[in-house]
């Protein structure tokens, strides 16, 4: 492929204002593949990149259904079955008292499903990654903010691509190698 | 920056947006300014010397807990009828000051309250060592603590299962839910930010080690927008969970017989109450911590007078929790309550709960007046004598319950030992010397957040 080298190519703007119009430009002149960094979220970008939305809600609903159940599950089997006991003539199965431990579970489950399922979703832990070889790209997470186009997109064209950027108003366009 | 220039008047959000962060700021100089703390400013010879203070400290309570595996519980004043007291009291006294930091992180973050920015981070920190100093007190209390997993549900080769219907095992899991979800909190808060000290840091040790915990954090728009998905769900699970344990440590209490425990009032006046604590707590560090670091930008008078104003109203909920327990000893007409009430009052213990009623209920009032709330130096130490007082109330309510209960034949008293203050102020020092080691090597507030304030920060042209 005529791009083997290249990741992409990397335009610098000053505020997140250019980079949202930059990423509506860059996708109405038909550009999918490609990504924006920034220092701080922005809720605008989103949807100006066409994301999709993350599965991440459904992933918390199910931790917190399955830490409840096994929460549940734990005392309903060890003061029932494993090992009754009689404490001051309550049912075995007391599930008033069994709300509350069940209640924590729920709450660590889906707490754990929230953090795990977004690292895992980004794909984190990943120390390495082309964007890092970007001239400046250190800035990403300082004060300045990156459109990249990636060479994976069939629009993309070395020269064109980098002549499409430039009109976008940038700071400077970079190579990314990869 | 002098802190009359930042209070404008409360307006839309951008006016808002502004009082909090002192003009002039742009994402550079917020980035720069938190992570120079870190990252380039010298270590400081009142750091060294904080620090050496509060390590010795720690070190005296390492030589509390070795002498106490060694002797047994024997070494603290505790006795038959008082069998909880300094422990429990300072289990309580911890753990609620950690709850200030879950509630500036997650619930004033569902409630969109800008202000709390700033100080989350730190905050959340104080809230992790909190509950560890928290924790540590009903291990050791156990009397022998290599046993203390058996509070978990761990098969063993006893075929034994905890007791599900008692409160304590509901603590247990309440307080190990609440530390795990502090600390995914707290960590998830500090990846953005770890990527940027990984970025800007001038050594290459500090670069692999940022590195490592940044994940390999690159600001992507989708992993944005997962995480701020990943950061809501976790503030949205961390409000009930914060409630709810405050709820299980009154439940220790209220769900037991005994006079001056048995009330109904106890979940929502313990929450109120630790609350409370927490923010008496966050102004004890912060006011020093902000003239020290010089972050009066970022930590505004607007900060601290609304800061002072939730302890205001927390402290009126806990006011009004003394007088129903007063109040419902005597309306209750039973025999036993009123005595409680009356012993707490003109027992041996009456100073304890006099100091609490003056320094919890009406010293705090002071805080009605706006001069006081602005004035630094008098809320400083408005919120040691708070501190104080909810230390006081937790005492109150444990020892003088438990030494005279139904039986006169039973009664007797309480007074700690040698060991017991010292495992309280060692505690005291495992605490600092955490939070030293904190503001040291972790930005103490978080910069990602602190650029979302900077005016230029919001998108402008297209409508969203």
């Amino acid at each position: 492929m005529e791009h083997a080298q290249t990741y992409g190519l990397v335009a610098e703007f000053e505020s997140p204002t250019a980079l949202v119009q930059a990423a509506h430009k860059a996708r109405e002149a038909g550009f999918r593949k490609m990504d924006a960094y920034s220092p701080m979220p922005i809720e605008e970008l989103h949807e100006a990149l066409g994301l999709p939305q993350t599965k991440l809600p459904f992933i918390v609903l199910c931790g917190g259904a399955i830490g409840a159940l096994a929460g549940y599950g734990l005392e309903y089997w060890a003061s029932t079955i494993a090992y009754p006991f009689n404490i001051g003539g309550r049912p075995l199965h007391s599930w008033p008292s069994f709300i509350v431990p069940a209640f924590e579970t729920t709450i660590l489950f889906s707490a754990l499903a929230a953090v795990l399922g977004m690292i895992l979703l980004n794909g984190l832990p990943m120390p390495y990654h082309p964007v890092f070889n970007a001239k400046r790209f250190a800035m990403a997470s300082r004060d300045r903010f990156f459109l990249c186009i990636e060479s994976g997109d069939p629009k993309f064209h070395q020269t064109e691509t980098r002549r499409f950027l430039e009109s976008l108003g940038p700071r400077e366009v970079n190579d990314v190698e990869r | 920056m002098s802190d009359t220039a930042v209070t404008t008047p409360a307006g839309g959000g951008r006016e808002q947006q502004a009082a909090y962060l002192a003009p002039g700021h742009s994402f550079s100089t917020v980035t720069d300014k938190i992570s120079s703390i870190v990252l380039t400013q010298k270590i400081s010879l009142g750091w060294l010397l904080s620090l050496g203070v509060s390590a010795s400290l720690a070190g005296l309570l390492f030589v509390s807990v070795g002498y106490l595996f060694v002797k047994g519980i024997g070494i603290w004043g505790n006795n038959i009828p008082v069998g909880w007291a300094f422990d429990i009291t300072n289990f309580v006294w911890w753990i609620g000051i950690g709850h200030a930091g879950t509630l500036i992180s997650a619930i004033l973050l569902l409630l969109r309250q800008q202000w709390r920015t700033s100080i989350n981070r730190f905050a959340e920190a104080m809230t992790l060592f909190a509950v560890a100093c928290a924790g540590m007190f009903p291990l050791i209390h156990v009397g022998r603590p290599w046993l203390a997993y058996w509070l978990m549900p761990i098969p063993n080769t006893m075929g034994m299962w905890p007791q599900f219907r008692s409160p304590l095992i509901w603590d247990v899991f309440a307080v190990s839910t609440y530390a795990t979800v502090s600390l995914l909190f707290w960590y998830v808060g500090l990846i953005p930010d770890l990527a940027t000290l990984r970025d800007r840091t001038p050594s290459k040790l500090g670069r692999v080690i940022y590195g490592i915990f940044a994940l390999g954090w690159r600001g992507s728009a989708m992993h944005w927008h997962r995480y701020e998905t990943a950061y809501l769900l976790l503030a949205g699970l961390a409000t009930p969970l914060v409630v709810s344990v405050h709820t299980v440590v009154s439940f220790d209490f209220a769900v037991s017989v005994v006079p001056g425990w048995h009330t109904t009032v106890f979940p929502p006046y313990f929450v109120a109450g630790a609350i409370y604590s927490g923010f008496a707590m966050v102004l004890t560090l912060s006011i020093p911590i902000r003239a020290i670091y010089g972050l009066q930008d970022f930590i505004t008078m607007k900060h601290l007078n609304v800061m002072a104003k939730v302890m205001l109203a927390t402290g009126l909920i806990v006011a009004y929790g003394y007088s129903i327990e007063a109040f419902m000893a005597w309306y209750s007409g039973n025999h036993y309550e009123r005595f409680m009430m009356l012993n707490r009052m003109t027992g041996p213990y009456w100073w304890a709960y006099w100091g609490l009623i003056l320094t919890n209920v009406l010293i705090p009032q002071l805080l009605w007046f706006k001069r006081c709330r602005t004035n630094v130096v008098v809320l400083w130490c408005l919120s040691i004598v708070i501190n104080v007082g909810m230390w006081l109330e937790r005492f109150v309510i444990i020892v003088t319950s438990l030494h005279r209960d139904f039986l006169p034949s039973s009664w007797g008293m309480y007074s700690p030992s040698f060991w017991d203050w010292a495992t309280y102020i060692g505690t005291i020092g495992l605490f600092l010397t955490l939070l030293l080691l904190f503001l040291r090597f972790l930005p103490m507030i978080s910069i990602f957040e602190m650029r979302t304030m900077v005016p230029a920060a919001r998108v402008e042209g297209r409508k969203h």
